[in-house]
Order: C-alpha cells, then structure tokens, then sequence
C-alpha cells in the first residue's frame, strides 16, 4: 500500500535518519578511534588531545610489539584453548539438556523444567559459588572457567524451543529403524537446529573469549592468564610493566610506546569477533530470542 | 536405581496418610519404573544434566547457609558455628550500610529510568525507516557493543573520559574544564549510565523489533483509512502492540534491580570515588574475595538476592492485578 506523506511525515523522515546516521557515528567512532590509534605515531598520540579523524602518521610498530611480548602471545592461546574447550562442553551439554526436554513422552520432563527454572532466580552468590569450585579441587585449572558455567539456563531453553519445532515423526522413523537417542541428537536433531546452534556457538564462544572475572578470581597463575586479563591490567590497571612487558626496552621507551601499545591490545582481543560477527550475524534472526520469552 | 532412591518414602504420620501418601509414591515409583525401562537412555542422559545442576547451582545454594555461621574451611560447612544473623546485624550496622544501598538504587534506578526506555525509542524509531538496506545496517552496527568485552569498553571509557580525553576536548571547547571524570565521584553515575545505553541500546531494541512484525498491518492500513496519521497509529496502534513485551521486560528487569552492573563498576571505579560507586555487588567481592569475611559476604549478597526477588514478586503481582499480562 503507497501511503502518501504529509509534510510533517517528511520532516519527520529527515530527523530520523540524521538520527540514525548519528547513532551509527556515536556508535563506530570510538571503535575506530582506536584503530586510528593503534596505528599512529605513539609521540604524536602522546601529545595529541581531542578527536581523531585519522591516523598521525602510519607506523605498525605497536602491533610488532605487541606480539614480541610473550605474555600477551601466550595469553592469546590461552583464551583460544579456553574458547575452544568451553564452547565445545557448552554446546554438548546444552544440547543434552534441550533434547531430553523437549521429548514428547518423557515422564520426569516437568520436574527437571522446574528443577532447571529455579535457578534462573536463585543462586548460590559469589562466595558459595568460589568455595564451591574450590572444593571439586578446581582452583586453578581451566576447568574452574569452563565447567561451573557449562550450561546456561537461558541458552537452554531456547534451544529446547527450537527442538521442540522438529517434527515427532522424524525421531520415530528413526527409531524404527534402530537408532539410539544419541544418533538422534547428533544426527538427525542438531543438524536441523543448526542455525539456532550456530548463534548458541556464538554466544558462547564470544561470551568465554570477553570472559575475565571467573579467571581472576579462580586463576593464581600468570602463565594461565586469558587474554582479557592482561589487557585488564594494561588498560585498567595501567600497568604496562605487569603485562610481561619489560622486554629488553628502557622504561621510558615501554611508556612511550605503551600508549599505542593499549590500542593495539583492544584492536588484536577484539578483531576476532568482528570476523566472526558477519557470519553468524545473519543467523539471529529475530527468533531466536522471542521463541524463548513466548515460552 | 538412583530415581528410586531419590524417592524413599517418608515416615508418615497416620495410617489414613500412610495409605494415602503410600498409593500416590507408588503410583509415581511405578510410572518411573515403566518410563524408565522404555527410555533408558534419555534417562542417563538426563542424570549427567540432573547432576550438573545438582552440583553447580543446588549446592552453592545450599553454601549459602554460611551467611548464619561462622565459616571456617577447616572444619567445613556443616560442621562450623551457628552464630544466626550476626552478619546481618554487622551489616546494618556498617557505616557502609546506607552508602552502598543508596548507590545500588540510585545506579540501579537511573540505568532503569534512562535505559530502558532507549531500546523502545530506537525500535520505534527504525522501524519508521522505509530502505530495507539502512535498516539492517543500522541494526547490525548498534548491536555490536553488545559482543565487545567489558575490560576494552571498560578501557575506553577510561581513555575518553580522561582529562585529555575526547570528551573533555568537546567540554573545553565548550568553555567547560577538563577533569578525570572517573575520579569525580559525582559524575560516575552519568558516566555508567550513558556508556550502558551505548552498549545495550542496540542489542535491547531486538525483542521490540521482533515485536514489531508480529503486529497485524491490517490495523495500520484500516487507522490510515480512518484518518490516523503515524504519530496517531504510534501511540494507538504500535505502543498497544508491543505493550506484552515491554510489560514483561520490565517485570524481568524489576527483578534485579538490585544486580547492577557490577564487572563495569568492578572496572571503573577506584577508591577516589567509592563514596558514589561502590555497590553491594562489589563490595561483597571484596569482602568475601579479597578480605576472606565469606560468611558475612554471603550474608550481604542473600540480602541482595531476597531483596530482588521481593521486588520481582511485587512488580508481578502489580502488573497481574492491572493489566493481565505476568510471568506466572
């Protein structure tokens, strides 16, 4: 249907996308504010306040010691070992989870919905919860990261949702013809529910990757660090010499260099989720989330 | 079996109760028994996620009773002094007492006035917007924050906020002065609420979008026909439609309000401005985590979480009785 504007419809148009485009500007500037950071001339940074609209000068050097710096290499691969090792056990056990819940003819099904449900309200808090971890004798591994938050309610149940919208006669067939539960699930379910568990992967994934609180407090030694707690001391902390950042530079040198150093940081923790961004962007469809508030 | 254990009949009271009591356990143990034998594996399969469960979040619920006891690792939970609401009472007597509820509320109730009505507005707002392509790009360009970590958005709202920041270089261009804005303690409120809105506006804007299409067009092109302009079917047509979600939203929302941000506040603040920026959250971190006092840093928290769901229950029960629309 063409429905014709009136003049105050058409101003009104104008606003909004000038607001649009401002909204776009507020929220790329700061982002790009560091690449142009990053790749600046760290005096040049040093001494320069206020907007930038584009590099001063174009050196790579920060990046080239970002990477000389072992901490922050090893830390790298220890994020990539925690991101790998917890979306895998989270995706696995989320789907367990949503399977058994959303069988048709499952007679303790109710009672785990409401077993599973009471903890979106309550937990334990934060003190139960370390001395917890503590106890299983996981302080200090990885495990500490990965397994107390293995399976997130909410995740759950929308993927349950989504299992839920797969046809009955599927698994029947298949049971006809011999197969296990397991084979099911992992043939027959999970590749129908493939886009909803591409954007569980990416919740996960990119929630493991951001991750730093659960590492700081379960995590004593250094050479475990994630990532985000290095950058954490970096930026937070500002504290260019803790990140293993001594090097063989004089002070005044990693000072210098410190402040392009931080840019670079943010730009290396956070490129690789805008390459994974486009690709599973075009996944959460609008569904995703509203499927699990219907229910 | 384990279900059957699990199950283990009490002692009942009479005999009338015992008959009955006994004829409903039996008639469920025998359901169990008969499911059980038909769907093994969805059985052990459901164990694992039971135990899980059990394990990491019913276990630390039980910890919590160390807010009522004197906690001492060595003889173990169960096994340490009852000292009853001695926590409590430290608590409120505290001289951090009054401080770190007005700054849970006074953070809480901001973000709450301030961002939860942006998502609506910009939902709104884009779904006025004709080009299909311009829509989608600006809905994939404001729901990226929401994906970038809090320690790089906690650092550059440090950097831009620093007395050489770009923000102070607008306020100095504006005749104002340049200041460290997170070692004002009255500016930190703003600051935590704006760059919450910057990086949840976008992301909180999807369930209303998806709201959005779900109203009939029918209704806009009958208003239109009657002579509604689009201000008109805003406020009669589009705001009653996505009314449910915004209700439900709000009720979810109600139930922590006292959960406010606390790994940003945990980032941004410092002692210099503790007196407007420390929340429950936080200083139960570091009193239970960096103090030790874990009794008494489970006694705070318990607090918080009984308080959030005081307030989840309340805004429930207000939104059943008036409009029809609730969680349960």
């Amino acid at each position: 249907m063409r429905i014709k504007k009136t003049s105050g419809e058409k101003v009104f148009t104008a606003f909004n996308i000038l607001f649009m485009i401002i909204m776009i500007i507020m929220t790329l500037y700061p982002m790009l504010y560091v690449l142009f950071a990053s790749v600046s001339d760290s005096d040049a940074i040093m001494r320069y306040t206020g907007p930038l609209l584009k590099p001063i000068g174009f050196t790579l050097a920060a990046y080239k010691r970002v990477f000389q710096y072992p901490m922050v290499l090893r830390s790298l691969v220890n994020s990539i070992i925690i991101v790998l090792m917890g979306t895998s056990i989270n995706i696995f056990m989320t789907s367990l989870g949503a399977y058994v819940l959303s069988r048709k003819h499952f007679y303790i099904k109710n009672a785990m919905m409401v077993l599973i449900v009471i903890t979106m309200y309550f937990s334990g808090g934060l003190v139960p919860q370390y001395l917890n971890v503590k106890e299983l004798g996981m302080l200090d591994t990885y495990w500490a990261i990965i397994i107390p938050g293995a399976i997130s309610t909410w995740n759950l149940i929308i993927m349950r949702t989504s299992f839920l919208s797969i046809p009955d006669s599927l698994e029947e067939s298949a049971k006809l013809d011999g197969a296990k539960h397991i084979d099911i699930l992992f043939k027959i379910v999970i590749p129908l529910a493939m886009p909803t568990i591409a954007v569980m992967i990416l919740f996960y994934g990119v929630g493991h990757w951001n991750s730093w609180f659960s590492a700081m407090i379960y995590l004593k030694t250094r050479d475990k660090f994630p990532m985000q707690l290095i950058l954490r001391e970096i930026l937070i902390l500002n504290d260019t010499s803790s990140g293993g950042m001594q090097g063989n530079s004089t002070i005044d040198d990693v000072q210098k260099i410190g402040e392009t150093i931080k840019y670079a940081l943010i730009i290396v923790a956070t490129v690789p989720i805008l390459v994974v961004y486009p690709f599973l962007q075009k996944y959460f469809v609008n569904g995703v989330m509203i499927g699990a508030l219907k229910e | 079996m384990m279900n059957q254990k699990n199950l283990k009949i009490q002692s009942p009271k009479n005999e009338y109760e015992t008959y009955h009591i006994n004829t409903r356990k039996a008639r469920v143990i025998q359901n169990i028994k008969k499911d059980f034998k038909a769907n093994r594996e969805l059985y052990y399969i459901s164990f694992i996620i039971i135990a899980y469960y059990l394990i990491f979040c019913y276990k630390p619920m039980l910890g919590a009773v160390i807010a009522f006891k004197d906690y001492v690792p060595m003889k173990g939970i169960w096994k340490s002094q009852w000292v009853g609401f001695k926590y409590f009472r430290d608590f409120f007597q505290s001289p951090y007492f009054v401080r770190l509820i007005r700054n849970t509320i006074w953070l809480s109730l901001n973000s709450l006035i301030f961002g939860f009505p942006a998502p609506i507005i910009l939902a709104l707002l884009i779904n006025e917007i004709g080009n299909k392509f311009f829509k989608r790009s600006i809905q994939t360009i404001t729901y990226l924050p929401h994906f970038i970590s809090m320690v790089v958005i906690c650092g550059i709202i440090k950097d831009f906020t620093s007395d050489t920041g770009v923000i102070n270089y607008f306020i100095s261009a504006l005749g104002g002065k340049p200041v460290t804005m997170l070692s004002v303690p009255k500016l930190f409120m703003p600051v935590y609420v704006i760059s919450g809105i910057w990086q949840e506006v976008g992301w909180g804007s999807i369930i209303y979008l998806a709201a959005l299409t779900g109203i009939d067009p029918q209704l806009y092109e009958a208003s239109y026909m009657d002579g509604a302009n689009r201000w008109k079917q805003t406020i009669y047509i589009t705001l009653p439609g996505i009314a449910p979600t915004i209700i439900i939203l709000f009720i979810l929302r109600m139930g922590s309000l006292l959960n406010v941000g606390f790994e940003k506040i945990l980032l941004l603040y410092n002692p210099g401005i503790y007196e407007t920026a420390d929340v429950i959250s936080t200083y139960v971190y570091r009193k239970g985590l960096l103090e030790f006092n874990w009794g008494f840093s489970t006694a705070v928290g318990l607090l918080n979480s009984v308080i959030n769901f005081f307030f989840l229950i309340a805004a429930n029960t207000i939104s059943r009785k008036v409009n029809d629309t609730s969680l349960w």
